[in-house]
């Protein structure tokens, strides 16, 4: 166990510090969602309509696709363990080769990094990276079954510490250090409401107003229910190419994906990350150390030779309202503390300096797990389109979208064009 | 769930992992990660610790709604129970229940609390204990 341990650190330290720079671009052809609810009907089904949907926006056929990349999902039987298969059986098997994988939230990162690689390896040219999830009614919670070594049915079973209380507890750790209150939290539940009043994959397109917010139950204080992401149903599904295969379809100046950022925390991560029971010690560092956050875009900047003043719009992961806010700190919009200045000058906001969940976020869809970080980038790509209709950012050419999985996964996707 | 913490009742204590030769502070012992420094030292190994019990607290929430299972809902009618992460002496945030008897606005953070241990639920068979927060002199 030792030497292996050490050779994967040396590994491993090595890789962390290798040149990030040189990551050629792969183009996005076509994009596709099945619209986020709450219908209980297989996951299989979102995934093939947002795949059915990518393949026609890309004009390429199901026969042409040379591999899938699957976002599992670990609420729908053995079928969401083998995603990768399970679509392409439901598209009809031709013999490409797949891969499924799972990263919690940000497992649709993953699955397009997978996709990425194969096609700069020169593996495939072309590929398909989809994602679904039929999610049960309230709190997402461990699967049934005791597991004393796992902290995730630890904390649940130990603590009732759920997914919200962790929100709750950045929310409060924002009201501490920089004087946030629940009504600033609120206006960014506003403002995300507003953005998805027209999106026609939304869950939630009415526009809620601040007294909307106060009057909905307390669920983990200060946070309230309409603060709080849902749990959803969705499918979401990309078609991805490299640029030469872009050009043989005509596609001149296709929108592409720049940067991926899959990292994982370095220790020591002092901020207590979901599902652990306990943050790292900083004894021996000497302070707190929320560097894992930034460290996400921080990758995906490298790789796509950009920066936070080079965005024009962003799809963060607002698991909480206050934790959007967190996001526009931990992606460069502004200095650590001053969120809510960029909030309340409307920046954020549609017609703003830097448009922030444009799509109206997990606020307006809720969380369809495997497949919300393909969400974004679907949603990043009709920006850079020009196809967003009325919620369309003016002539954005940079997008940035960011989230994390639980017990550390990194995701974030730069897409230029 | 045993190798948690200590059954004291008058001196409990959360189990803790630490590097040896090092201050890195781990809970619980083996299922929270690594210093990736300790490995590379070939020493992998950590020692079993007891942590503080006492400590301030970095932040907290409340539990409004019953958590799911594997949860154990003893309350009935629900009534909501605050949740606290604490910062002990090793630098290590920790998270618990407080006591049953605190309340939301008895919270602030930075306040002290220390360790004690609670009847989680209990069966026919046995009473299962965990630990909680209880506030504390300064």
């Amino acid at each position: 166990m030792t030497s292996t341990a050490t050779d994967t650190a040396v590994n491993t330290a090595t890789h962390a510090a290798a040149d990030t720079a040189a990551v050629e671009d792969v183009a996005i052809l076509g994009v596709g969602m099945h619209p986020w609810g709450k219908w209980g009907r297989p996951f299989v089904e979102y995934g093939v309509k947002a795949a059915r949907d990518a393949l026609a926006d890309a004009d390429v056929a199901w026969s042409d696709i040379q591999f899938v990349s699957g976002a599992n999902t670990i609420r729908c039987g053995y079928p969401g363990y083998v995603s990768a298969s399970t679509f392409a059986n439901a598209l009809g098997f031709t013999g490409c080769q797949l891969a499924s994988s799972y990263a919690a939230c940000a497992s649709g990162a993953t699955a397009l990094s997978i996709a990425r690689a194969q096609i700069l390896a020169g593996v495939c040219d072309v590929a398909l990276v989809v994602g679904a999830d039929t999610t049960p009614k309230g709190f997402l919670a461990p699967n049934v079954g005791d597991r004393p070594d796992d902290t995730d049915w630890l904390r649940f079973r130990l603590l009732g510490a759920t997914n919200p209380a962790y929100f709750a507890l950045y929310a409060r750790r924002r009201m501490e250090l920089f004087g946030d209150t629940p009504e600033d939290f609120a206006q960014v539940k506003v403002k995300n409401s507003r953005h998805a009043v027209t999106n026609p994959n939304a869950r939630y397109t009415k526009e809620y107003h601040p007294e909307d917010i106060e009057n909905s139950p307390m669920v983990a204080d200060p946070l309230r229910l309409l603060e709080i992401c849902a749990t959803s149903d969705g499918g979401a599904a990309l078609v991805v190419s490299s640029l030469e295969y872009a050009r043989s379809k005509g596609v001149k100046s296709p929108v592409r994906v720049s940067g991926i950022s899959t990292v994982s925390p370095a220790y020591p991560n002092t901020v207590i990350e979901l599902p652990y029971m306990a943050s790292d010690s900083w004894a021996e560092v000497g302070s707190e150390d929320e560097s894992f956050k930034a460290a996400i875009a921080g990758r995906a900047y490298e790789e796509a030779a950009v920066g936070p003043e080079d965005l024009d719009c962003a799809e963060v992961y607002d698991l909480s309202s206050a934790y959007e806010l967190d996001w526009y700190e931990y992606i460069g919009l502004c200095d650590r503390g001053d969120a809510t200045k960029l909030l309340h000058a409307g920046d954020t906001s549609l017609g703003g300096r830097i448009p922030v969940n444009p799509s109206g976020g997990l606020g307006a869809f809720g969380e369809a797990v495997p497949a919300q970080a393909i969400a974004q980038v679907c949603e990043l790509t009709w920006q850079l389109r020009g196809e967003a209709g009325e919620r369309q950012v003016p002539d954005a050419k940079v997008g940035l979208s960011i989230n994390h999985g639980m017990y550390g996964h990194g995701s974030s996707v730069i897409v230029t064009r | 769930m045993e190798g948690l913490f200590t059954m004291d009742e008058q001196d409990p204590r959360l189990i803790g992992g630490k590097g040896i030769g090092q201050q890195s502070y781990f809970f619980p012992k083996d299922l929270a990660g690594a210093d990736p420094a300790g490995i590379a030292l070939g020493t992998p190994e950590r020692k079993e610790v007891l942590l503080s019990s006492t400590g301030t607290v970095w932040s907290y929430t409340t539990a409004s709604y019953p958590p799911p299972a594997p949860y154990v809902v003893t309350r009935d009618p629900w009534e909501p129970f605050v949740l606290a992460a604490v910062e002990l002496p090793e630098k290590i945030v920790i998270l618990g229940p407080m006591a049953d008897e605190v309340s939301l606005d008895d919270m602030r953070i930075g306040m002290k609390v220390e360790l004690g241990l609670t009847t989680l639920y209990e069966d026919e068979e046995h009473e299962y204990i965990s630990w909680e927060w209880r506030p504390c002199d300064d």
